[in-house]
């Protein structure tokens, strides 16, 4: 799928200067001593049936920006635009109402289904909450659902601790699309998963976007996924979106040293190519999100700092090609 | 389930007959004598008589055996029978478990006495899970609030006051300054109208509140520790992903996941009702089983306290399976296979 320069598609979602800030208690009377920022002031979109891949390393925002979006975190700022309703300033009985059209798929499928329940009510549960089926109809609809993912329907009177992880997963996928929602945020959904079952689950989550005209945030850590299934990628760093390029764009030509850092990481199956080709490797570990670096968050470690990164904060400029950096240097 | 059930059972027999031996043999051991409270005028030649009557001139192992045959076999006939109207063998000249202080079979003693303690004892206990589990409730949802903290300031009182102080307390304040309510249990009373039944409501309130309090903060800060267990848990996140209402999320999914642990904690605290409290029945006078139990103590009653302490061992033995049983109905997770 190109996206940038084909005619601009609709946005589904749109996310501006959102920020997540989790205050930090310390001492006898647990007084604010502090703010995490762990997302500080993201903006981007995404258009409908489109795949953005978010990326970043650990503990850089990227699970709350998800959170956030679907309000399973509150926003400290920020607008969460979804067909025209701001999310972020929705009231709890509005927003319960926009549920069935965003999901999430969680990270971890052992800890995200509850125990107690078996696989048929865990999906049937949101569908008595929204919907309008009974009985038998709704039976039909946990049967169907857990067919689209490839499990077979009688699974629907077991619990989720009969699975293995690529099949609770898929339980989880279901019970995400059982309201046929538009937009589903993806977060680390094969993180958990062993290799062999995480192309699996991506060709399904790939199969069900083809067939339902789904959209996703994909939020990932692994970037050969990343650049697998999405058509735009934004790289997450301390908080902030430092790079959003279309996949192909960001992959050949990193314009930002942190992404040409990450990227540079990422290993070639092929040894002769991977011995001889330059590594950049980052000194200096991950400031603290409570305590970030003036001006540009990534200059402690970037190898092309200068004076003008600590006194001023990158703009979020858009290059000629179309793609968003935040970096003084980029071209 | 079922095949478990049975297996654990029968493990329960080997158990038990070794608690009861070793009951037996402990107060055996104890120096006691059954005459010590009898009048000084009676001369030892006649004590030593007594003693003889009582079957203390026998060996131990008779002893034990016969206490055995006379709890394990005699007395589950004589129930038989009593419920039946049969006559199974020579009922007439079957020997009972007898108290040596009243002559009367213990059997006997401990059905008297058991509604009393069932009465105040048992009300006490459900009292308490009914305050502790919505306390436990709301403090771990609103962690660190006004609510959370007076609880569970008010929880560690419960804990840390034993029952004869708050017992006294509460005497003190309730019956010798205001006067509002009786002090001493009176069992004799009957509920025959209103005016009986609000009389054996006051009486009843001071030793269930006393009970309730030490029972409730212990139910009521582990009810809180498991739902800040399961509030954190990611299903929980998954549920309010669906768009439930708060209610659903709590009640339905983290109060029911929440209950596994504490149910069998209020489980396993059921035998300590039917052995009563015992203290508490002292201070306000309630001829429970409890009650029973400190009399045949001081009496060196042997029959008596070796019964009574041998059917707390079935109590306690009977709900840790109970308990276990209840886990595995409610958790899907454990399989007892």
């Amino acid at each position: 799928m190109s996206f940038d320069h084909a005619q601009p598609r609709e946005t589904l979602v749109s996310v501006s200067g959102l920020s997540v800030h989790f205050p930090i208690y310390a001492g006898l009377i647990r007084r604010q001593v502090g703010t995490v920022r762990a997302v500080d002031g993201v903006t981007f979109d995404v258009a409908r049936g489109e795949t953005l891949g978010l990326v970043g390393e650990s503990g850089c925002g990227k699970s709350t920006t998800g959170r956030a979006i679907l309000r399973l975190v509150e926003a400290t700022s920020g607008k969460i635009l979804m067909a025209g309703q701001d999310i972020a300033s929705l009231g709890a009985e509005p927003l319960r109402r926009m549920r069935p059209r965003m999901q999430m798929i969680f990270q971890d499928p052992h800890a995200s289904l509850n125990p107690r329940m078996t696989v048929g009510s865990i999906i049937a549960e949101p569908l008595t909450e929204h919907g309008t089926l009974r009985g038998r109809a709704r039976q039909r609809r946990v049967e169907e659902l857990l067919d689209a993912v490839g499990l077979n329907p009688d699974f629907a009177n077991r619990y989720p601790h009969e699975f293995s992880g690529g099949q609770r997963q898929r339980i989880g996928i279901a019970r995400a699309l059982a309201l046929d929602p538009d937009f589903i945020v993806c977060d680390e959904p094969i993180a958990a998963l062993d290799v062999s079952i995480q192309a699996q689950v991506v060709n399904l989550l790939e199969e069900l976007q083809e067939r339902l005209g789904l959209t996703y945030l994909f939020i990932s850590h692994d970037l050969s996924m990343v650049r697998h299934i999405a058509d735009r990628v934004a790289v997450m760093y301390l908080g902030k979106i430092i790079e959003l390029a279309t996949r192909d764009a960001l992959y050949d030509a990193p314009k930002h040293p942190y992404t040409q850092a990450l990227l540079s990481a990422v290993p070639i199956p092929n040894p002769r190519v991977e011995a001889t080709r330059r590594h950049i490797i980052l000194k200096g570990d991950v400031p603290s999100p409570a305590n970030p670096p003036s001006g540009c968050r990534f200059r402690t470690r970037c190898p092309i700092a200068e004076a003008r990164c600590a006194a001023e904060e990158p703009a979020w400029r858009k290059l000629e090609d179309g793609r968003h950096v935040a970096c003084h240097f980029a071209t | 389930m079922a095949r478990y059930a049975l297996r654990r059972l029968l493990i329960a027999i080997p158990t038990l007959l070794a608690i009861s031996f070793i009951i037996f043999a402990l107060l055996d051991l104890a120096p006691s004598d059954p005459t010590a409270n009898l009048p000084l005028t009676i001369p030892p030649e006649v004590r030593e008589k007594i003693r003889l009557s009582l079957g203390m001139g026998e060996p131990f192992v008779v002893r034990y055996f016969k206490w055995l045959e006379q709890f394990m076999v005699n007395e589950p006939l004589n129930v038989l029978e009593q419920w039946t109207g049969w006559t199974i063998g020579d009922s007439e000249n079957r020997l009972r478990v007898l108290s040596w202080a009243t002559r009367s079979p213990v059997v006997d003693l401990i059905v008297e006495r058991l509604p009393q303690t069932l009465w105040v004892v048992g009300m006490s206990y459900v009292i308490a899970v009914v305050i502790a589990v919505p306390i436990g409730v709301i403090s771990a949802y609103r962690q660190y609030s006004l609510f959370d903290q007076i609880g569970t300031f008010i929880s560690m009182l419960g804990f840390s006051i034993p029952t004869f102080f708050t017992g006294l307390l509460l005497i003190v304040i309730f019956s010798v300054w205001l006067g509002w309510l009786p002090s001493i249990y009176d069992t004799t009373h009957v509920v025959r109208d209103w005016d009986s039944f609000v009389f054996q409501v006051k009486q009843m309130i001071m030793p269930t509140m006393v009970l309730a309090l030490a029972n409730a903060s212990q139910i009521s800060r582990f009810m809180r520790a498991s739902m800040l267990d399961n509030l954190t848990q990611d299903y929980v996140r998954t549920a309010r992903a669906k768009g439930l209402r708060e209610r659903v999320v709590v009640l339905t999914h983290v109060l029911r996941n929440s209950l596994i642990p504490v149910v069998t904690v209020i489980a396993l605290g059921v035998p300590t009702i039917f052995g009563g409290a015992i203290i508490t029945e002292q201070i306000f006078r309630v001829n429970g089983i409890g009650q029973l139990l400190i009399i045949g103590i001081e009496g060196a009653d042997i029959p008596l306290v070796q019964t009574l302490t041998f059917i707390f061992a079935i109590l306690i033995v009977l709900f840790n399976l109970i308990a276990d049983l209840i886990y595995g109905m409610l958790d899907p997770r454990i399989r007892y296979d």
